[in-house]
């Protein structure tokens, strides 16, 4: 008879699981994302040096062309090229610049606002604490997407004005969390010395609190990362976002949308598959920091 | 429970009003509210018009006044491209929304709800890994990727199945799959961890105690205790599908507010994309309502709390 | 002629092993102790001496993690560590029962009482609901809880604390087992709520013949409620054997330490003892006696090699090397009884 699960006549240490993804790990960072995060990063910063033709102009006489390993592909077009004949590997190139700006800025921009303000209203409570709740309450219910849709609508598109809206849709997430974070430190002893000691209320969310809560605000920032590119992706496909001549990567989608019916594939895959490479590290080392850093966080 | 619903219902009326407030605000402080009114390229002489057609001269508070009593009584204006009001348009347009919006869900509840289960229960085994991939991918890939990718492989590639329309249920399957993976990938994600955290509990222990069977134990008393959470999740993501299936029912040109959305953005319709906005999120607020006395429905703690 | 014993452990261990395989806790480590049916067995010690995992051992109801990694239960001569899951089953909740620590815990939420103290008896005996249900209310008037009808469709969290946890002691007895394992039972309740539930305890074993371990820190319940009693240190049993003989004359200085920090009333001078040192790191454990870093008479063999379990009269059991045989009239003195 076989032994049952949990009796076993000596101790055995477990092989470990998927041995090959452990493998990739160096010690315990998540190394693929970070290489990936990193040489999008350094694409985006040499975009100049790195893109073979000028993402803006295209030669008309050599338009929806297909990659070089794909018959009627040339190597001078390595990705093939879209529907006014501009090189897809350059937009590729300066795509990756719109995304890291537009997400890192957008993310650092939400993330101030956001923590300034959920220190505020969980430090100050009262009516402080009730206006700005109902504001983040009545904001979280709008749907980030139709919120964005509706600012970008009003104000007209620009890069930075993308920026500013998807600041202003996503500083409720952090809000929430930093002011729940607060309400527990407020409780604890080095606060109330500090009270005590008469520090100003400005004084102690600066130097006290705020310092706390730094760690699950960059966490947190990491995890929106990959929600903000989403967000950018989906208003520039939709035509509201980063407008043209910037190659937004959501916006290659866009132009790539009338070649699919056709077949022609790789305006479609590439700018995608970019989205998803880009998105997809920062989830992963998002879910990293947030299991290491702040086991609080791992309900979101 | 009568004091449960009274104060809900109590903030759902505040975030209805905050929501208008908001969408208010936006509109008056970007700039001069007439530009979004007119046709574009209109003269001056139209602008000035407009401004006395909608108020827009008299203080910000009769505006607001204005606003609100036009809004309770279901006018949202009149689009320029259809010349017809946004209200009639919308609820066109609505069914077709909740049509896709029912079956993504559907979906996503079927995918995510028994994987979710299987990953909890055998941690650290092949439904969880595969678990974690799926719910990683969901998460990752943009809704209009996941379309794109789908009219790809499956309309031009095999041609199994049409890219566009709403004829039949054909037409339903990959929007609805498009829609539905994040959130079944939500969905399995919370499905586990709730799951998880009920294993682990003292009943569950004593219910393994009293020599029931495992199979007993994970289909009464583990899962109707996880799935509270879950289903709270499920009803609030419903209204929100219906809301960002916007890009799903571009690529798959399906007729629902999502599209009408669309359009009101491409031609410039400012009381298409305001009346959209706001109708929507007047939907969510409500339907959180709704999901909150359903919730005291089920769960007969709360029946009893005063 | 003494009948063979109703619980019999012999060298039982159990061990939590870390994922990766680095840490393991011995949470019971070659623990062996007898049990006759009717008998009732305490089991004393601090947090963390593995009273608790030994219980969740018996009814092989462990954590992922856990192992057991040697030794034998028998129970009615059968040895329950080779018993498969299934096997198990029939045995849970229908031989052997168990009352856990917190009766709101323990209880499902969404459930009605009724269907938790009829499900065991419909899952093993196979009877229907009206049947169940029926035995159910018997079994709720049998723990003295007033009306039994209107109970049987409340839920859990319309009960008092008291009242729970008689219903988790229903559920408990519903099957008729011979042995029945309360974990701390009366922890969670109010003080004077206690007497009345050990009362209860007491009745219902006397009613249906149950043997009882009760695993409690408290050595006051033992005195009033046990014939038989082991303590565990560390993992391991320190000392065992009935409960009068060791309230008399404690073998091992960990169990003399217990009852020396008892606070004994009408004597206004006493001050309170209390145990120098901290409980042990279970993962890592000192060579030698696990006491032995707190023991007021511990001596230099003490920390080199861990005692083996001495037997200092008939019917005790205690590793200490005090009880050594060769020892006997050093120390430890034996009071009148069996030599």
């Amino acid at each position: 008879m076989s032994i049952p699960a949990d009796v076993v006549r000596l101790p055995t240490p477990s092989p470990p699981r998927f041995a090959a993804i452990r493998a990739l790990r160096l010690g315990d960072v998540p190394l693929v994302p970070l290489v990936i995060l990193g040489i999008i990063a350094l694409v985006a910063v040499f975009a100049n040096q790195l893109a073979p033709h000028n993402p803006e102009i295209g030669s008309l006489t050599a338009r929806f062309k297909p990659p070089f390993w794909v018959t009627g592909g040339s190597t001078e077009y390595l990705f093939g090229t879209d529907q006014l004949g501009r090189d897809v590997l350059s937009r590729l190139i300066f795509g990756a610049r719109v995304s890291m700006v537009v997400g890192f800025t957008a993310v650092f921009f939400a993330g101030i606002v956001g923590t300034a303000l959920g220190i505020i209203s969980g430090y100050l409570g009262g009516w402080v604490d009730q206006v700005i709740m109902r504001v983040t309450d009545t904001w979280l219910a709008l749907p980030a997407l139709m919120f964005a849709i509706f600012l970008a609508s009003i104000v007209g598109p620009s890069m930075w004005n993308i920026v500013i809206i998807l600041g202003l849709v996503y500083w409720t997430r952090y809000a929430r969390v930093i002011r729940g974070e607060v309400l527990s430190l407020k409780e604890r002893e080095f606060v109330r010395l500090a009270i005590v000691a008469g520090c100003s209320k400005l004084t102690i969310m600066r130097r006290h609190i705020l310092p706390n809560v730094i760690n699950s605000a960059v966490v947190l920032g990491t995890l929106m990362l990959g929600v903000v590119i989403i967000t950018e992706a989906t208003l520039s496909f939709l035509g509201v976002g980063v407008p043209p001549p910037e190659p937004a990567w959501g916006l290659m989608l866009s132009d790539g949308k009338q070649g699919l019916m056709v077949g022609y594939w790789w305006l479609t895959v590439f700018p995608g598959g970019c989205i998803v490479l880009m998105v997809l590290s920062a989830n992963l080392l998002g879910d990293w920091l947030r299991v290491k850093f702040d086991p609080q966080l791992r309900q979101l | 429970m009568g004091q449960y619903i009274a104060r809900r219902t109590g903030y759902c009326l505040l975030s209805l009003f905050l929501l208008s407030l908001t969408i208010f605000f936006f509109v008056r402080v970007t700039g001069d509210p007439a530009t979004l009114l007119v046709e574009p390229g209109a003269s001056d002489a139209d602008i000035a018009a407009i401004h006395h057609q909608f108020g827009l001269d008299q203080p910000l508070w009769t505006q607001y006044g204005l606003f609100m009593w036009s809004l309770a009584h279901g006018d949202l204006g009149q689009s320029f491209y259809y010349q017809t009001p946004v209200m009639e348009l919308y609820l066109q347009r609505l069914p077709n929304s909740l049509l896709l919006a029912f079956v993504a869900m559907a979906l996503s509840l079927l995918i995510g709800i028994p994987s979710g289960i299987l990953a909890s229960v055998q941690v650290g085994g092949f439904w969880d890994g595969f678990g974690k991939l799926f719910s990683l991918l969901g998460l990752s890939l943009p809704s209009f990727l996941v379309g794109l990718l789908l009219i790809l492989v499956f309309s031009v590639y095999l041609g199994w199945l049409p890219s566009s329309g709403a004829g039949g249920p054909l037409n339903l399957i990959m929007p609805a799959f498009a829609l539905g993976w994040y959130f079944a990938a939500s969905h399995m994600r919370l499905t586990r961890s709730s799951m998880l955290d009920v294993l682990g509990s003292e009943y569950i222990k004593l219910a393994r105690l009293k020599g029931l069977p495992q199979s007993l134990v994970i289909a009464k008393h583990a899962f109707k205790n996880a799935l509270i959470p879950v289903l709270t999740l499920a009803g609030i993501n419903l209204v929100i599908m219906v809301n960002v299936a916007v890009v799903v029912e571009v690529v798959f040109a399906w007729p629902g507010i999502g599209r009408l959305l669309y359009e009101g953005i491409t031609f410039r319709d400012f009381p298409i994309v305001q009346g959209v906005v706001i109708l929507g999120g007047a939907m969510i607020v409500i339907v959180n309502l709704f999901v909150d006395i359903l919730y005291a429905v089920i769960d007969p703690r709360i029946r009893l709390e005063s | 002629m003494t009948a063979a014993p109703l619980l019999e452990l012999d060298n039982l261990s159990t061990h939590y092993v870390s994922a990766q395989g680095t840490r393991v806790v011995r949470a019971v480590d070659e623990v062996s102790l007898r049990l006759n049916a009717g008998e009732t067995l305490g089991i004393v010690g601090e947090s963390g001496s593995g009273k608790s995992t030994l219980a969740l051992t018996i009814l092989r109801v462990l954590p992922p993690a856990a192992r057991i990694v040697g030794g034998r239960m028998l129970f009615d001569g059968e040895d329950l560590v080779t018993k498969s899951d299934a096997e198990m089953q029939h045995i849970r909740g229908k031989r052997i029962a168990m009352i856990l620590q917190d009766p709101m815990a323990s209880l499902n939420p969404l459930f009605t009482i009724g269907d938790q103290v009829a499900e065991p008896i419909r899952v093993h005996e196979g009877a229907r609901r009206a049947t169940a249900w029926s035995r159910a209310r018997d079994l709720l008037k049998a723990v003295r809880i007033p009306s039994p009808e209107t109970r049987l469709t409340q839920y859990p969290h319309e009960m008092s604390g008291g009242m729970r946890q008689r219903i988790v002691g229903a559920i408990g007895i519903s099957c008729e087992p011979r042995l029945l394992i309360a974990d701390e039972p009366t922890t969670s309740l109010d003080l004077t709520i206690q007497a009345q539930y050990l009362r209860l305890l007491h009745d219902l074993q006397q009613a249906h013949g149950l043997a009882l371990i009760f695993i409690t820190h408290n050595l006051g319940i033992v005195a009033k409620m046990c014939d038989q009693l082991a303590v565990m240190y560390a993992g391991r049993m320190v000392e065992s054997g009935p409960v009068s003989r060791i309230f008399n004359a404690p073998a091992h200085p960990y169990t003399r330490a217990l009852l020396n920090s008892i606070p004994r009333m009408g004597d206004p001078d006493q001050r309170l003892v209390a145990i120098d040192g901290q409980p042990p790191d279970l993962s890592a454990l000192p060579p030698g006696c696990s006491f032995a870093p707190r023991c007021p008479q511990v001596m230099p063999r003490c920390r080199n090699a861990a005692p083996p379990p001495f037997a200092p009269e008939e019917g005790r059991v205690a590793r200490c090397w005090l009880a050594e045989p060769a020892a006997v009239g050093g120390d430890f003195r034996v009071a009148s009884g069996v030599a």
